[in-house]
């Protein structure tokens, strides 16, 4: 054996002094691979470690012997190694190796992800990019102004891995314009709007405790949730608990799960159908229920109901808006606008109202019509509804847009839609016209205008529905 | 309304956003402004800064100019006849609090969209000047989305474009009948022409880019859309049959969907119980299915039950594969590329690692283990070096055997 012969059965330490430097550890594997030195000879360690092996089995190798061969390494290899180095696990390093040595005498290994090398080689680099990744995505900066003038936009972030410096560039990119610091346990980074500076390792106290923003920022996250869906799992997956401490949003997750509930039960509940029977079937049925609905506000204020009135088959059916006082008075529709518009043309038909109770507004001692919300029409749409079914009119006339929604269940264009038949599902005609209330306002040749419309409209009603139907039906009421 | 707090209006106008399923951020140009002249980046991927106990992401500032509406969508919250409260924002406040939380690294840009003011050209006018103000005024390089307004005129959706990365149109509901029951205000075919119009816009821009170096950029980001299931009684079959419709013809980038949930101020027309989170689960699968793994929109269909639905138990793939056993068992080690994308459990990551694996060696099960999440599921469709299911394809209770076993029980019925 010459002196030059390297001594293979000989340990030798290699310690990594920058663990977040990929080429370090390239140089020196790339010259033990080449001075053949096996895998289980080699002891990989970290600068902060080698005052620890007590036993001193393993010397630190400054000399590694001559190269014997020429070490290949894929550009696969060396991508998958780029990533597995900033690992903070410190298996990284012989497995790496072992890869590197393998490879040597099997060019295509890197291509068989099933290997167990190559596989465990794959999870550790697929930890390192979700770690570089969540770092882009949980860096939260907290702004600060200095008295002269300057500011700083300053994050704590602790990340698993060795990948702070491996971010900065993105970060540079992103935030060139601002001055900003990214301080972590091991290394803290700061852009002063030209160049990049590096600080040792920092405390979570070194950076501000607040940001005014902040606080807008968990209004947002809290109003974007939607307690309809909650999928937890799914969040702690993408978000996992480790990094909630320096995320500003992640204090309200559990009063925003614990509230979830609640919330969606009380969405239901203003939605929920306030009839849980099955509609009424008969006239007097409905003149019953509506005397006790109590469905919406306006059947809770204390008014009398107001029953349709007019002939069981009817032709036409006109639908009025609500009662009035003296609708209420007298307990059924008889002096209102609608009643003028039967008495004069169209004695035969039935008036009823798509509002069955009074809504007002008390005015010192008078109490001031109000049009119901879009709301309690729908909801008082049951009864007219039931009522339709049981009358089965030709023509329905509704008298204003809130009538009109009460039969199309929208809210209709009055001028759009006015002036011609539309037709309904169930085979009647509606003819949508302005309420005679509302002319009330305009000025005198507006309202001759408005008049004569209103007489278009009613023009278009055919003459049959001024006679009384076939099989005249009883008066309900 | 200029009585509320500008925190009291970002809860209204996001809680009022949240319907709106589409947070991505990819996909587009890559920028930076490492110039130091204005701010941000986007790269190929987009960045997820947040997630919400609902288990979406958070990516973008995802906010609406105002829920002041003019129409009457019984599924919207903001509805002109429903009685939320309204609120509105100026397009300088959307602007400084997009640029004071991108700053913070809150988000990757911001996701604009309106209830419709005054008119529908009105509404686009003062969202394009958000989208103009942060990319002219003050340089912004960050991701911006808008949803666009059918009903405005075509020139100042392209200049929309412009400025936005991602341009969209809600179709809303997949069926010509459910729209007009419960958007009377919407018409599909406009609906679907503005859509046609800005795919012209986008392919015309990608072309002008090839031969004109500074030709202006239209929505690198493409276009998506989003259809609302279980508000209508559209079924499965007929929404993927509509997606594949879209992405045919409109080159689309992504159809969205989102579950009907219950609105507070329900519209009475409307079905008050959800439809399970796991249908639209299932039919975001499905379109993956035809994305990304050479399914047709028939072949997803023939996965249907009876009545046109996926079924809720199981995932697509494997219905598909239930129904089609006679294509079972694939050979790992021989078959081409498209069949072992329809092997239940194989991902095309996976696909893609076995096809490179098993040009140096024969694939066993062990191999196949290390390449894929559950060889279990896998097993019984396959064909390795060293395994062959025996016949297992006939057994009638192989669905059993496949099913998730513990299914947790609907909490909120």
């Amino acid at each position: 054996m010459t002196p030059e012969e390297p001594r293979h059965d000989r340990l030798h330490t290699v310690t990594i002094t920058c663990p977040d430097d990929p080429q370090e550890w390239r140089d020196k594997a790339r010259r033990l691979a080449a001075a053949e030195i096996p895998p289980g000879m080699i002891r990989w360690t970290e600068t902060d470690e080698t005052a620890t092996d007590l036993f001193g089995t393993y010397c630190e190798t400054t000399d590694i012997p001559p190269a014997r061969r020429t070490v290949r390494a894929s550009r696969a290899f060396l991508h998958l190694a780029g990533s597995v180095l900033l690992h903070r696990d410190r298996a990284r390093f012989p497995a790496l190796y072992r890869l590197l040595w393998r490879l040597q005498g099997a060019p295509h290994l890197m291509e068989n992800r099933g290997d167990p090398d190559v596989h465990r080689l794959m999870i550790m680099a697929g930890q390192v990019r979700r770690d570089i990744h969540k770092m882009r995505a949980f860096v939260r900066f907290r702004h600060i102004g200095t008295p002269d003038g300057e500011e700083r936009y300053i994050a704590w972030f602790e990340p698993d891995h060795h990948i702070v410096r491996a971010n900065s560039s993105f970060f540079i990119n992103r935030f060139a314009s601002q001055n900003w610091s990214i301080l972590t346990p091991d290394l803290c980074l700061h852009w002063n709007g030209t160049e990049l500076s590096e600080t040792a390792g920092a405390r979570k106290s070194d950076a501000p405790a607040e940001d005014a923003t902040e606080e807008l920022w968990q209004r947002y996250y809290a109003s974007i949730f939607n307690p309809a869906r909650l999928k937890i799992s799914m969040m702690v997956r993408e978000m996992p608990r480790r990094y909630w401490k320096n995320l500003p949003e992640a204090r309200l997750i559990p009063e925003l799960i614990a509230g979830a509930q609640a919330r969606e039960a009380a969405m239901v509940e203003t939605g929920a159908d306030p009839f849980p029977g099955p509609p009424p079937e008969t006239l007097q049925e409905i003149a019953a229920g509506i005397a006790t609905c109590r469905a919406c506000p306006i059947g809770c204020n204390g008014t009398a109901a107001v029953a349709g009135q007019g002939p069981e088959k009817a032709r036409l059916l006109i639908v009025d808006e609500q009662p009035g006082e003296a609708e209420l008075s007298q307990g059924s529709p008889q002096t209102g606008h609608a009643a003028q518009i039967r008495s004069r043309l169209f004695p035969h038909s039935r008036i009823t109202y798509a509002i069955k109770h009074f809504k007002f507004t008390q005015n010192g001692n008078f109490r001031l019509p109000k049009p119901a919300d879009a709301r309690e029409t729908d909801i008082c749409r049951r009864w007219l509804n039931a009522e339709r079914r049981i009358i089965r009119p030709d023509i329905i006339l509704a008298l204003g847009p809130r009538a009109g929604r009460a039969i199309l269940g929208r809210t209709p264009s009055l001028e759009r839609e006015r002036g011609q038949f539309i037709p309904l599902p169930d085979g009647s005609r509606l003819i949508l016209t302005a309420h005679p209330a509302s002319f009330n306002a305009l000025s005198p040749e507006s309202r001759q205008k408005a008049e004569e419309k209103l007489q278009n409209d009613l023009d278009l009603i055919p003459q049959d529905c001024l006679q009384p139907a076939p099989e005249p039906g009883l008066s309900a009421e | 309304m200029s009585s509320l707090s500008i925190t009291e209006r970002l809860e209204i106008l996001a809680d009022a956003a949240k319907y709106d399923a589409s947070c991505a951020s990819s996909g587009t140009d890559k920028r930076h402004s490492r110039d130091g002249k204005g701010i941000g980046s986007t790269q190929g991927s987009g960045i997820c800064h947040a997630y919400a106990p609902d288990g979406r992401c958070i990516s973008l500032l995802k906010i609406l100019l105002t829920n002041h509406c003019i129409f009457d969508c019984h599924y919207c919250v903001n509805r002109k006849s429903s009685n939320v409260r309204r609120a509105k924002f100026t397009p300088e406040e959307v602007v400084d609090l997009t640029l004071s939380f991108y700053r913070r690294n809150y988000i990757e840009g911001l996701f604009l969209s309106s209830g419709i003011i005054k008119s529908s050209d009105h509404t686009m006018e003062q969202m394009t000047e958000v989208a103009r103000s942060l990319r002219e005024d003050h340089g912004f390089r960050g991701y911006i989305h808008l949803k666009t307004i059918p009903e405005a005129d075509q020139d100042l959706i392209a200049r929309a474009g412009r400025w936005a990365d991602r341009v969209s149109i809600n179709v809303e509901l997949p069926t010509e009948k459910g729209l007009a029951e419960l958007a009377p205000d919407k018409n599909g075919t406009r609906i679907e022409n503005a859509i046609a119009h800005i795919g012209n816009v986008i392919t015309e821009a990608k072309d002008a880019r090839k031969r004109f170096r500074h030709a202006p950029r239209f929505a690198p980001g493409g276009q998506s859309t989003q259809m609302i299931v279980g508000a209508d009684a559209a079924n499965d079959s007929q929404i993927i049959g509509r997606a594949g419709l879209l992405y045919s013809r409109y080159s689309l980038r992504r159809v969205y969907y989102s579950a009907f949930s219950p609105i507070s101020e329900a519209s009475a027309v409307l079905p008050l119980k959800r439809p399970p989170l796991i249908r639209e689960h299932r039919l975001y699968q499905s379109d993956w299915l035809v994305r990304f793994y050479g399914f047709s929109v028939t072949d997803v269909q023939n996965a249907t039950d009876a009545t046109g639905m996926l079924p809720l138990d199981i995932d697509p793939k494997l219905a598909w594969a239930l129904r089609y056993r006679d294509s079972f068992p694939v050979d790992i080690n021989a078959a081409p590329k498209d069949m072992l994308l329809r092997v239940p459990g194989l991902g095309t990551k996976a696909v893609g690692a076995i096809l490179q694996a098993r040009r140096h060696h024969r694939l066993r099960l062990d191999d196949l283990s290390r390449l894929t999440r559950s060889i279990a599921k896998i097993r019984p469709f396959v064909i390795t070096a060293n395994w062959k299911p025996t016949l297992l394809t006939d057994r009638i209770d192989l669905k059993k055997r496949l099913t998730p076993q513990s299914v947790q029980t609907e909490l909120f019925t």
